[in-house]
């Protein structure tokens, strides 16, 4: 097992390499350096001014010298300009060129500086990413259990009544986008004047509030409630509910179709335990993975809610990095989703192990 | 909870299983398929009543409706089914479940299947008692300890810790038997308990079951096609056909004088001892099993049946009309009592014997070893699996030489080699005087291709569903390079659809439209399309019901008699190797132990692994007398066999070896009279005193 493990480990680190060296590639190529350069120093940049500055500010030469110097295995650059002053990528403009450490990429810690928000990346990443997780741990705790629930219940007798009706929701909530569900779940709980809130206020249950739900979620970075947290959480877990039902219900079919299920019940199981002892745990084993899976996928869904809501995650500064053309920013938002993939996907298939003793190593 | 009636209700003489006039359909969304009619039989305490029939006429069926498990779509139209005096087919569901596995307890075809695949094999034991008497667990656990000792597993300890993928197929059996015994049921049915087993292993299994019901006064309803496996296993016996039982009676009176022409049929279709493809060949029983639903007009075997009387057997249902003088034996046959049941066979043909002409395959020293990595995730060091060791031995033309063996024991190895699928690890392979060993498949010239063919064991799988019959052996045709022109190759399709014994019309045929049987001829006229002269026949029949087994076996002598083609039979079931080869190879774990012609083989001195393997061998015939040696524990696995002699582990003669020869070396090969190998260390005096595992009684 711990061979397996170590195995494991070392190839989601070189995937991670050319993941990231992928968008490292990406994110620098040339028209967004220039549009850079003309950020950072003037937009009315002659062409050959915006060179030099590409040159002068580390952005020149090979892409795999740059990458590396971005991990921190290669040394940063360093620039003297025509003055004497020098610059590099280890040290800010005026300090001491000497007493800079030669490596300063990823590797070190130093993730880069946003110039969106003028701050170190690491500084803004942490706090942000702390807020998503959050809004994660939320979803998660709502939809893990109710899809499984309701996949086994629908699966357990298959063509039932309770069948047919949970499978139809599941089918509608996998199929609503979170950009129509989320301003579908606002018209109806979180706006004065329609929806059912009005009602709910005219008899008085939601005083002091006006509405059932808040529709703005940014009141939740700072103290996360019912009434501020509830919608961006339902927007994503709706989706992701009726996936994994979907899967669980379409395992747990296969499962009680099985023959070992016919020999519980012929050893005169009653129904209830003959679901619970001999086919949930086989039935759990396929979505299992597909729970795992939607970690990176809810990182999908939350760009679009957090957006929707306000509320400034991960998401949100993926979308301000993006369109503001922040590289250091976007670089370390990119590494972190890879990280994210990589890692349940690591978790997915221990755990696959674990539930499946078939697999397991004697 | 509903009261459940006590069972003091219950006379001990009355009948334990009573069914009667049952009917049970299917309803799919077409039509209802009347799978069950007026099905009657009743079975008494401590009694094993055999159900026997070809594959569809409702054995399953009636299984599970005393079980009433037939799924969304199946119902009880008619009839009733009493056990104990209680009809099971009006109980609530409520009472059912608690006569479900406590008294009524079943076991079915595969045993993997039917294990939980994430559940410790002694928390499936376990569970039995804990709901129907209460039992704590810890006394739960404690029983199941003991059953599965009494199942005569081997350290039961770690069984009951396992899971069941970790047991061999004969253990999985064995410890679904421990579930059915677990509650002391006064009923066990068992749907052909031993179909996926190797012979050797089902030996045991047989064994088990009887010894068990001996001592737990348990009845049993034992359902398979097996005739002979009814015999050692039965008291009583219900042939079935089309749905119906059409013969019942003590299992000696319905094998010595039967009553019923479709018994008959029956009997003379599969290869008893003394049967021979020349002097008295196999009669297959002509036409086709009704389907459900297009049963013909009064009794349902008429088509087929050679006493048939328009007007008599064609006007109404036929009733079971009793025998007189006899053990409540009934048959299903207005004509039961005008017919001359002593009479031969009319339409036996006797045949020509083939000429064995010259060597046309000769192998040396093959060897074939596969490796393959260890762990599941990958890891662990690789290891060797000798699939084929040293194997020698030459084929003449029109020869049928015969490998038999175990699942694992290499044959299908062999034959992939021999065909080019995989290449040897060394010796030669030399067809026609030419060296075929290490020249895969593809580089092999068509000539070499078409001249060595193979028919598969699964005629299911090897046919293109979407293709016409006719194009496809078209496409074989192609292949090989045969004719000039697309019409010449037409032709010859028909002339091969007309070797193979079916209708022209076939060819515009969609395989899903063919039966089993018939799809088997189609493979087999593909292999003889490019005008092989040898085939390689995997277990081309057991995948096929006993009367249509008769019928491609002797296609298939036919052919090779016109043709004079060296067939290589690779079988697992003896009975139809004696019949048909020439010259027979036993092989176990990738060694040949034995060779020589087949009534060398047949009769001492044996191999101590085909002694074994001769007496598991159930025959269904009452004049024979078997010795039963019942081999203890499984094949090993060919990753890790054992050092020494391959057979060593399960050998009852080793103590005729001196010192730890058996151990230690693998044995030589010994070469008696006649040309006889026999692979083993034991001296020629003690292979001299073997005495006959199959003796016909004297009369
Ligand atoms: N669920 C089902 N729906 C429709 N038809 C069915 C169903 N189960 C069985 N049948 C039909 O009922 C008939 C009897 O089937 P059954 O399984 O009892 O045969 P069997 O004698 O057990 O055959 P085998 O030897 O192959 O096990 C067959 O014609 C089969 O096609
Ligand atoms: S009733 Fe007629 S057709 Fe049927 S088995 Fe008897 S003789 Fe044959
Ligand atoms: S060599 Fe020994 S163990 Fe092997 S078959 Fe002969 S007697 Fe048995
Ligand atoms: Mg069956």
């Amino acid at each position: 097992m711990g061979l397996f493990v170590l195995r494991r480990l070392g190839v989601m680190l070189l995937t991670a390499i050319a993941l990231t060296f992928v968008v490292f590639y990406l994110t620098n190529l040339q028209p967004n350096l220039e549009k850079l350069a003309r950020t950072e120093g003037s937009v009315r940049m002659t062409e050959e001014a915006v060179q030099d500055w590409i040159a002068q500010n580390g952005h020149s030469g090979s892409v795999f010298l740059r990458y590396g110097q971005w991990l921190g295995v290669v040394p940063g650059w360093t620039y003297t300009d025509e003055k004497g002053q020098m610059r590099g990528r280890c040290f800010a403009i005026g300090q001491d060129a000497a007493a800079a450490p030669d490596y300063c990429g990823l590797l070190q810690g130093n993730w880069g500086f946003s110039t969106f928000f003028k701050t170190p990346v690491m500084a803004s990443l942490g706090d942000k990413l702390a807020a998503t997780g959050w809004l994660m741990l939320a979803v998660m705790l709502v939809m893990v259990p109710t899809s499984l629930i309701l996949g086994v219940l629908s699966g357990m007798r298959e063509g039932s009544a309770t069948d047919r009706t949970l499978s139809t929701f599941s089918i509608a909530s996998t199929a609503t986008p979170e950009y129509v569900s989320g301003v579908v779940l606002v018209a109806l709980f979180a706006t004065a004047a329609t929806g059912i809130s009005p009602i709910l206020a005219e008899y008085g249950l939601i005083e002091p509030k006006k509405t059932l739900f808040l529709a703005s979620a940014t009141s939740a970075m700072d103290d996360i409630t019912f009434w501020n947290f509830t919608l961006p959480v339902m927007t994503i877990a709706l989706y992701g509910i009726g996936y994994i039902a979907r899967m669980t219900r379409a395992s747990m079919t296969e499962v009680m179709t099985q023959q070992y299920i016919r020999t519980a019940r012929l050893k005169g199981v009653p129904f209830r335990t003959v679901v619970m002892r001999h086919a949930l745990r086989n039935a759990l084993i396929a979505p299992f993975t597909v729970i795992m899976l939607q970690f990176p996928w809810l990182l999908n869904g939350v760009v679009i809610v957090e957006s929707l809501f306000n509320y400034k995650g991960f998401g949100w500064t993926l979308v301000q990095a993006a369109s503001n053309n922040d590289i250091p920013l976007l670089l370390a938002c990119s590494v972190v989703a890879v990280v994210v993939v990589l890692l349940t996907q690591l978790i997915s298939d221990i755990g696959y192990v674990f539930l499946n003793p078939r697999i397991r190593l004697a | 909870m509903t009261a459940v009636a006590p069972d003091i209700a219950w006379d001990p003489s009355q009948p334990i299983l009573e069914i009667e006039h049952l009917s049970i359909s299917f309803f799919t969304r077409l039509r209802e398929i009347p799978a069950v009619m007026d099905f009657s039989c009743t079975v008494m305490a401590g009694e094993a009543m055999g159900l026997v029939g070809e594959s569809g006429c409702g054995k399953s069926t009636v299984a599970l409706g005393v079980m009433r498990e037939l799924g969304k779509n199946g119902r009880i139209v008619s009839g009733s089914i009493k056990f104990k005096g209680r009809d099971l087919a009006r109980m609530s569901d409520e009472e059912l479940r608690h006569i479900r596995g406590s008294e009524i307890a079943m076991i079915y075809q595969e045993p993997m299947a039917s294990l939980n695949p994430a559940m410790k094999v002694g928390a499936q034991l376990a569970e039995v008692p804990m709901l129907h008497s209460g039992m704590s667990k810890d006394a739960a656990w404690k029983l199941a300890r003991e059953i599965v000792a009494d199942v005569r597993l081997p350290d039961p300890d770690r069984i009951i810790n396992a899971y069941p993928h970790q047991l061999s197929g004969g253990q999985q059996q064995r410890i679904v038997i421990a579930m059915a015994l677990m509650a002391k049921p006064a009923l066990l049915i068992l749907d052909e308990p031993t179909t996926a087993l190797d012979v050797t292993v089902e030996a045991g299994i047989v064994d088990l079951v009887k010894e068990l019901g001996q001592k737990y006064g348990t009845s049993m309803l034992f359902i398979s096609h097996n005739l002979g496996l009814v015999m050692d296993v039965c008291d009583r016996i219900c042939v079935m056909y089309s749905g119906e039982a059409v013969e019942t009676g003590n299992v000696v009176e319905v094998f010595d004088e039967m009553r019923h022409p479709y018994t008959q049929a029956l009997f003379r279709s599969i290869p008893l001892p003394g049967a021979d493809k020349n002097a008295r060949p196999l009669i297959s029983i002509p036409g086709n099993f009704p389907l459900p639903h297009e049963r013909p007009p009064g009794c349902n075997f008429g088509p087929r049946c050679d006493y048939f009387q328009k007007g008599r057997c064609d006007a109404s249902d036929v009733p079971m009309y009793p025998v007189p003088d006899s053990d409540r034996h009934e048959t299903r046959c207005l004509r039961w009592s005008e017919i001359d049941w002593t009479a031969p066979p009319a339409k036996r043909e006797v045949k020509q014997k083939a000429e064995i002409g010259k060597v046309v395959l000769k192998m040396e020293d093959l060897r074939k070893y596969y490796s393959v990595s260890g762990g599941a995730f990958g890891g662990g060091a690789k290891k060797v699996v000798k699939a084929n060791e040293t194997l020698s031995f030459e084929a003449r033309e029109g020869e049928t030489l015969a490998i038999v063996g175990e699942s694992g024991c290499g044959k299908s190895t062999f034959a992939k080699v021999l065909m080019g699928l995989e290449t040897a690890t060394s010796g030669s392979i030399m067809l026609f005087d030419e060296n075929v060993q290490s020249t895969p498949i593809q580089k092999r010239n068509t000539d070499t291709v078409s001249q060595v063919q193979m028919v598969f064991q699964n005629p299911f799988d090897t046919l293109n569903p979407s293709m016409t019959v006719g194009r496809q052996i078209i496409r074989a045709l192609e292949i090989f390079k045969y004719g000039k022109s697309d019409a010449e190759r037409h032709d010859r399709m028909l002339e091969l659809l007309d070797l193979v014994k079916l209708p022209r019309a076939f060819a515009e045929r969609m395989p899903r439209q063919l039966s089993g049987g018939q799809k088997q001829r189609v493979g087999i006229a593909r292999a003889f399309a490019g005008g092989a002269k040898v085939v390689v026949a995997d277990e081309p029949v057991s995948a096929l019901d006993v009367s249509v087994q008769a019928a491609v076996t002797d296609l298939l002598m036919d052919i090779q008699r016109e043709n004079r083609t060296t067939l290589l039979f690779i079988s697992h079931d003896l009975s139809i190797v004696r019949y048909l080869s020439d010259r027979v190879m036993v092989m176990y774990l990738g060694h040949v132990v034995e060779m020589g012609t087949t009534d060398q083989v047949f009769a001492p001195p044996y191999h101590p692994y085909t002694e074994a393997l001769l007496s598991a061998v159930p025959i269904a015939d009452t004049k024979i007398i078997r010795k039963r040696i019942v081999l203890e524990g499984d094949i090993p696995s060919a990753m890790n066999p054992p050092p020494g002699c391959p057979f060593q582990t399960r050998c009852r003669w080793k103590s005729q070896v001196p010192g730890n020869l058996c151990e230690t070396e693998v044995p030589p090969v010994q070469v008696l009279e006649g040309g006889h190998q026999v692979k083993c260390h034991l001296s020629r005096d003690v292979l001299a005193q073997m005495e006959p595992v199959i003796k016909v009684a004297a009369e």
